[in-house]
């Protein structure tokens, strides 16, 4: 696309950029615009229960699976045993990393109890006697302090802490490691860290955060301080998957890069392919409209008709009804879905959409289409998915999806329900509109106390299209578009038309 | 300067009396090691004589031991026995926080 062109030195940040290390933790290399530094430390600050260490497990175990970087966790606060048992699901096998000389535990865990007491000067010495002689055994690559903040929980002098810790750090540094240090906040949006000196010694800054918005949780990194380097601004959603762990979704960084296709394909309906200057866009999005009752199911099971038609696999997820009624639906409009599944060219997910958050959705869908490859993709509906989450997460994950299914160059239909029966624009509409290249509207119109359904292409991007209004039937054979077009009548789309005078003065 | 090399000072008399293991973590010698040794030697001396014994580990020369008694900090001082096992971090220069954290009572005062 000619009209996306970004900044220059946006568009190639390599040019800016201090020699990184790929951490292997999906998404972080996007938003950090390659990895994290070595000879650096960064500090990973959150509240409890916000990943941290689950982070610096995966940046570990990762190292040593992607990288074979060897690596030293110095845990300060979790026993051994308690940090193997809380990463056991994530399949990381530390237990094996360490047979293979690949990690090495240094269990500096401090319990909290009164029989230790400090008098006088000291230094913390051994703690990195403890590190080097560690670090030098595996050839550690790759170092994880987890947290920080009980040492000035235990030694209670902050300003000694933080000279110990300099000092420490800077022997890490000098070795080439990439460092990672954790910490704990107490407040999502507050001071970065609990004791307000961690940040100091370090490079840079990377915030986790456990946010409830609209009653569910949503959890995002967001990188606050990143010495000498470019990186993306602002929070990043990121989901823990049980199985595979952190897994960031990089918005900000999701650049207009895909190629538009010129080539057109059927839209499963004759004369809605008519309507649109030919069919659709082989890689666009199309979103459909209309109240509910217009037609909008139907409309996407005609999509997935053309496709199966066309040769072409088609995953449909849908998140209002069920597997058995969409196959009745289809089967009411003489559409046979059980035999499209046979033949291995459909795949119906039906959903609920509360059984996972918006970013889980979405990771879903995404792995779905990476494995199963189709080349149609049809969501029904955006509306059922959008309840309980905020307006700016539901278009970030609208966002991330559409330039995911542009990436792949997927075909795709969403369909949205009006709030009003008769006229009106929904919220989610202007959500999408700009993010979709077609609009077709469904809707009701009342006419002489009879109802009436109306469809017209509102929108279709770098193509002509009519402009005008049709009425359609449903039958047992599906959508039917009549060649009757709406031309005597004004006020259609508001749902309430009058016959017009200009064309009543014409008639007479 | 005294050899700090794992050096063993153990006077025995009056088995009948509460025996005293103590190990103190230096690292090599520093200042704070050397003061930290010197001050736990006289306060033995003056209140636990014959009824101590003393294990100095440089961690210079035994970098592993610092796991078992999870050393952190230099010089830190482990009270092995009587148990419970307390710990003094610092350089042990104030005797009467020194004797009260030891849970020692000074024999002559």
């Amino acid at each position: 696309m000619a009209k996306t062109k970004a900044l220059l030195t946006l568009d190639n940040p390599t040019s800016l950029m201090i020699p990184k290390v790929k951490t292997g933790i999906k998404g972080f290399e996007e938003i950090s615009y390659g990895g994290l530094p070595r000879g650096r430390t960064t500090l990973i600050s959150g509240s409890s229960g916000s990943g941290k260490t689950i982070f610096s497990c995966q940046f570990l175990a990762a190292g040593i699976l992607q990288f074979d970087e060897p690596g030293v966790f110095i845990t300060f606060e979790e026993s051994v045993e308690d940090l193997k048992n809380n990463v056991k699901s994530f399949g990381w096998d530390i237990d094996k990393f360490e047979k293979n000389n690949k990690w090495l535990f240094v269990d500096a865990s401090v319990s909290f109890n009164n029989e230790t007491k400090v008098m006088g000067d000291y230094d913390l010495k051994a703690l990195l006697i403890r590190i080097e002689s560690a670090i030098s055994k595996v050839k550690a690559k790759r170092v994880v302090l987890d947290s920080i903040g009980s040492l000035f929980h235990y030694f209670q002098d902050p300003s000694i802490i933080r000279r110990e810790l300099f000092k420490v750090l800077s022997t890490l540094k000098r070795k080439k490691l990439v460092i990672l240090i954790t910490s704990e906040r107490l407040e999502e949006y507050g001071v970065v860290s609990r004791f307000g000196v961690e940040e100091y010694i370090a490079d840079n800054v990377l915030i986790l955060r456990n946010v409830l918005e609209n009653e569910k949780r949503r959890r995002t990194i967001e990188i606050l301080k990143y010495r000498g380097s470019l990186h993306s601004m602002g929070e990043q959603s990121f989901v823990i998957d049980p199985q595979k762990g952190i897994e960031i979704i990089p918005l900000t960084r999701l650049q207009l890069t895909q190629n538009s296709s010129e080539k057109r394909v059927s839209s499963g309906n004759p004369p809605l392919d008519k309507m649109c200057g030919g069919g659709f866009f082989k890689d666009s999005i199309i979103l459909v409209s209309g109240a509910t009752g217009t037609g909008k199911t139907l409309m996407v099971t005609e999509f997935i008709k053309g496709g199966f038609e066309n040769g072409e696999k088609v995953l449909f997820v849908a998140y209002e009804e069920s597997r058995e009624q969409l196959i009745r639906n289809a089967k009411g409009w003489g559409v046979d879905f059980p035999k499209m599944e046979k033949a291995g060219k459909l795949l119906i997910k039906a959903v609920y959409p509360e059984s996972a958050s918006l970013e889980e959705h979405l990771l879903r869908i995404q792995l779905m289409v990476e494995e199963w490859k189709p080349t149609r993709f049809a969501l029904d509906s955006l509306t059922a998915i959008e309840r309980g989450s905020s307006k700016k997460n539901f278009r970030e994950f609208l966002i991330a999806l559409t330039s995911f299914l542009k990436k792949k160059e997927v075909l795709a239909i969403f369909t949205s329900t009006s709030s009003n029966i008769v006229g009106g624009t929904s919220v989610t509409d202007s959500h999408i509109s700009t993010i979709t290249d077609s609009i077709i509207l469904l809707r009701y119109a009342e006419l002489y106390g009879n109802i009436h359904r109306v469809i017209t292409v509102l929108k279709m991007r770098g193509s002509l299209h009519t402009k005008n209004i049709f009425e359609f039937d449903i039958d047992a054979n599906g959508m039917h578009i009549g060649h009757k077009q709406f031309d005597r009548m004004s006020g259609i789309l508001g749902g309430l038309p009058f016959v017009s005078d200009r064309n009543e003065e014409e008639k007479e | 300067m005294v050899k700090t090399n794992k050096k063993k000072a153990v006077k025995k008399s009056s088995p009948a009396a509460e025996r005293w293991e103590l190990r103190l973590y230096i690292a090599g010698n520093t200042p704070k090691s050397m003061t930290a040794l010197e001050n736990l030697k006289r306060y033995c001396e003056e209140h636990l004589r014959g009824l101590y014994s003393l294990e100095v580990i440089d961690l210079l020369i035994q970098p592993q031991l610092a796991a078992g008694d999870q050393i952190l900090a230099i010089p830190t001082l482990v009270r092995k026995v009587p148990v419970p096992i307390r710990k003094i971090i610092g350089d042990l220069s104030n005797e009467e926080r020194v004797l009260v954290g030891l849970n020692l009572r000074p024999l002559k005062k």
